[in-house]
């Protein structure tokens, strides 16, 4: 295949990945990678490098936005990085040993929880009780509203903290932005409001997918000819995405097809893995 | 009890303005990173464009684009790969010059607990950086 049509093909796959990932909040990384491996035989090395990238595109892109409407909550993001950028690390570091037919499997099972969970109903929940380590950390805060500034307090900040420190280390094993493990450490257990913990998890991703990024550069795993489609088609689709979110709101039956791609893609992931295709 | 009230006004009207700096710096790594991903693009296929694309194999990168010196000196030669890769570090750049610019914010408004975790993360980083390089 030339680099022409092989730059083509990626630029075009990776508009939509970006577009869907952004219609469903499931981030375009979860459709590159079993794009590249399996549609166009990439290694996925490569494959994991380049969806790095991307990541780090969409999330500082998107960030931006959201951290001027202050919904951002600033200072959880910033002490759950610690625990996201160390596990990042870890991820990146293991992954240079882990056989790429191990990760492919990984890759798969992780897709599979995210789909599910994306599907599941969100409910806005308000906490007022304040912990010990929320208030010493200062991590209680409110964010804007329709109906004005609501107040809310953040729970379990140690299990919170532990699952930040996972979702790093799959993100740095795998090149994906794990902001469907970020949000349920921030939903489920740390029982912060549903806007604030997806805006705040898209602000750390790229900080985490950077810890990761900088070994994966110097091992030579971001390659420009495939990165350079994967990014530029990321976000642009997922520009799109959040242009389109604006106008409709209704997107269950969306999350759905997503969900159903995504299962697809990531049964063929575990196939091609256990078989020792990949 | 007055006092109190003022100083979080204070505290909020700090934070709304390290939130817009944040957000310039953000916007403005990903759009000029991007654009530099797009003009190495257009050397990169103009040149390359016809040749066979091989990734079936993990060979790494080129050894041109593994060293700095080498890097920006085939870039400002124009060499496509060279120029995509350098639009790439600054993107990957762009969310740790986030953190440091969210660490002088916090310094600003003296919370030091949140300039030390500010440069906490920074050493990980830097922890990684060095890590990468070592193998």
């Amino acid at each position: 295949m030339s680099v022409l049509l092989f730059t083509l093909i990626i630029l075009i796959g990776s508009y939509f990945a970006g577009l869907l990932g952004s219609l469903t909040g499931l981030g375009g990384g979860v459709v590159i990678i079993p794009l590249l491996t399996l549609l166009l035989k990439v290694d996925i090395h490569y494959a994991i490098g380049a969806s790095l990238v991307s990541v780090i595109a969409t999330s500082s892109g998107s960030a931006a936005a959201y951290v001027k409407e202050g919904i951002t909550n600033m200072r959880l993001g910033m002490f759950l990085e610690i625990a996201t950028t160390a596990g990042a690390m870890c991820g990146a570091i293991l992954a240079v040993y882990i056989p790429t037919h191990y990760i492919a499997i990984l890759f798969g099972v992780i897709l599979i929880v995210s789909a599910i969970l994306s599907l599941r109903k969100k409910a806005e929940i308000i906490v007022q009780h304040k912990s010990y380590l929320s208030e010493k950390l200062k991590l209680n805060s409110s964010y804007p509203t329709a109906n004005g500034t609501v107040n809310y307090s953040v729970n379990k900040v140690g299990g919170g903290f532990f699952m930040m420190l996972f979702a790093g280390v799959i993100s740095g094993l795998l090149g994906i932005g794990s902001g469907a493990l970020k949000v349920i450490a921030m939903d489920s257990i740390m029982r912060i409001p549903f806007k604030v913990s997806t805006t705040t998890s898209n602000f750390m991703i790229g900080v985490t997918a950077s810890a990761s990024a900088v070994v994966y550069l110097q091992r030579g795993y971001i390659s420009p000819g495939i990165s350079m489609p994967v990014v530029i088609g990321v976000l642009f689709g997922a520009f799109t995405g959040s242009k389109l979110l604006v106008q409709s709101t209704s997107s269950r039956w969306l999350r759905w097809v997503f969900a159903v791609v995504v299962a697809f893609l990531a049964g063929q992931m575990i196939y091609n893995g256990v078989t020792g295709k990949i | 009890m007055v006092h109190d009230r003022i100083n979080i006004n204070m505290a909020k009207f700090k934070d709304t303005d390290i939130q817009a700096l944040i957000g310039n710096v953000l916007r403005a790594g990903t759009i000029i990173s991007i654009s530099i991903v797009f003009i190495g693009a257009i050397f990169y296929l103009y040149r390359h464009g016809q040749t066979t694309a091989g990734y079936q194999a993990f060979t790494g990168i080129p050894d041109f684009l593994q060293r700095p010196g080498s890097l920006i000196s085939s870039a400002f030669n124009f060499r496509g790969q060279a120029i995509i890769q350098l639009g790439i570090i600054l993107l990957i750049a762009t969310p740790i010059l986030r953190v440091i610019c969210s660490a002088i914010g916090f310094a600003i408004e003296k919370d030091y607990l949140y300039v030390g975790i500010s440069i906490l993360v920074l050493c990980i980083i830097f922890a990684s950086l060095l890590n990468g390089h070592a193998g």
